[in-house]
């Protein structure tokens, strides 16, 4: 039992991505109304952007940026990779959130449009609109 | 739909709790994803490349391809709004003004203190674009801080005046003079007789470095062409969702 | 790697996610989803994300949120839901 418990303890981070995560594909399907829909879609991947980070972390580990920057020269063989977080994780999600915010950007243009031909940006008010037609 | 929602949503989170049973330990630095390609990068980046800033090192010359497809997205989401909301006929081009206006309606403390906040901001962007190398920063996030610099402006200001400074012309122009840098350097590369995006063989028409301080400098190069699409495209962005794609009215 | 402050962190952001998706002003909603941001820049802070962090600083906190404020402007501001 005590085992189980260390298990769930030791890895309460994963457990609270899932949380995020999942509120995140609740409010994409449930909610009703577009700018909430984004929100959602904007937490959805802030988690898989905290989870896929959180695979670099060591613990015990500084920043991924070299200490004592150029003096370092010839004793280059003696960094230990430990020491340090993985930046690759890091460059991977860098990009995603600048390309996040600019696709946010197109969605939220897109609503705009909508709300130009319907006056509205609730979803059952917009399948109402089109049955009348 | 929400009950659907809610048994959908419950569904996955169970099979993801099975999942992340899986996972390594938190914080483990031996465990796959913290092996192989990053070991290498960790011990190697300053080595090759002279970049004391590992990620900054990985963004712009391992992973070069990437980054630049990455700006270019940018690009194509600046060029996909104004296709949306720009169909309206605009009106020919706003009055072109030497300074900014003196007098406004509006607080005269924001004004103010804006034109003294702008300067100080660009300032700092150029420096995170320039310092990426030792420091955190790099092209995009000194394009974003140097894109708010101007939404700031417009805020304080009005979207007219400050379209009439940096029209949505500029802001095209100079996005496509950012990706032309990135992707002319790596023209450049294969001019030389190397690979694209290979930055080693720039030493030869760059005055006093050898191969590793070359890569050091394009990696310079790189980020000013990814800062100068990002600020304008991102404040395209704004321009045009602020103002329903008119470029005239905003907040 | 201080796991107080993270839980601390991680409880919050649970609590801003679900606040502001339940929130019926849009403009409240898209202003705690800039306190969103804001905290999970302080978590990646502290996992060494340097990097990441200040990325998210800037775009997460500062551009998107201004983004939906810009779309709430020029669409509506009350939902019913």
């Amino acid at each position: 039992m005590s085992d189980v418990l260390t298990f769930i303890i030791s890895r309460f981070n994963y457990w609270i991505y899932i949380v995020l995560m999942m509120i995140g594909l609740y409010a994409m399907i449930a909610k009703r109304n577009y700018v909430k829909k984004f929100i959602g879609m904007s937490i959805f991947q802030t988690a898989i952007i905290l989870f896929y980070v959180s695979t670099g972390v060591k613990s015990g580990a500084t920043i991924p940026i070299l200490e004592h920057g150029h003096d370092i020269g010839h004793a280059a063989a003696a960094i230990n990779p430990d020491h340090y977080a993985n930046p690759l994780p890091h460059v991977l999600m860098l990009t995603a959130i600048v390309v996040g915010v600019a696709t946010l950007g197109v969605a939220l243009a897109v609503v705009q449009k909508v709300h130009d031909q319907y006056e509205t940006i609730e979803e059952p008010e917009i399948l109402f609109k089109l049955g009348q037609e | 739909m929400k009950v659907f929602a809610f048994v959908l949503v419950i569904v996955t989170g169970i099979m993801l709790v099975v999942t992340a049973a899986d996972f390594p330990a938190w914080g483990d630095a031996h465990s796959p994803p913290n092996q192989y390609l990053s070991t290498h990068y960790i011990t190697q980046a300053e080595h090759e490349t002279a970049v004391p800033n590992m990620v900054t090192a990985v963004l712009a010359d391992y992973r070069g391809f990437d980054t630049m497809f990455e700006t270019a997205v940018v690009f194509c989401a600046g060029l996909a709004i104004a296709a949306i909301l720009g169909h309206e006929k605009k009106k020919r081009y706003v009055v072109r003004r030497k300074a900014l206006p003196k007098t406004e309606e509006g607080d005269i403390i924001i004004r103010m203190a804006t034109r003294f906040l702008v300067p100080v901001t660009q300032l700092f962007a150029m420096y995170v674009i320039a310092h990426g190398h030792h420091s955190p920063g790099g092209g995009f996030q000194g394009g974003v801080i140097l894109a708010a610099t101007f939404i700031l402006m417009t805020l304080a200001f009005d979207l007219k005046t400050i379209l009439g400074r940096f029209s949505e012309k500029m802001t095209l122009i100079w996005a496509n003079v950012g990706l032309f840098i990135y992707a002319g350097i790596g023209v450049l590369c294969v001019l030389l007789g190397s690979r694209f995006l290979e930055y080693s063989a720039l030493h030869k028409i760059l005055p006093g470095t050898d191969e590793i301080m070359a890569r050091s400098h394009s990696m310079l190069g790189v980020e000013i062409g990814v800062a100068l699409t990002v600020m304008s495209m991102l404040f395209a962005i704004y321009a045009h969702l602020v103002s329903k794609g008119r470029l005239e009215d905003g907040l | 790697m201080i796991w107080q402050f993270d839980l601390f962190i991680l409880v919050l952001l649970v609590i801003t996610a679900l606040v502001a998706l339940k929130v019926r002003d849009l403009l409240s909603a898209a202003m705690i989803f800039s306190i969103y941001s804001l905290l999970m820049c302080l978590l990646w802070a502290e996992m060494g994300a340097v990097d990441v962090a200040f990325t998210e600083a800037a775009v997460g906190a500062g551009l998107s949120t201004v983004f939906l404020i810009a779309t709430i402007l020029r669409t509506t501001r009350r939902t019913t839901d």
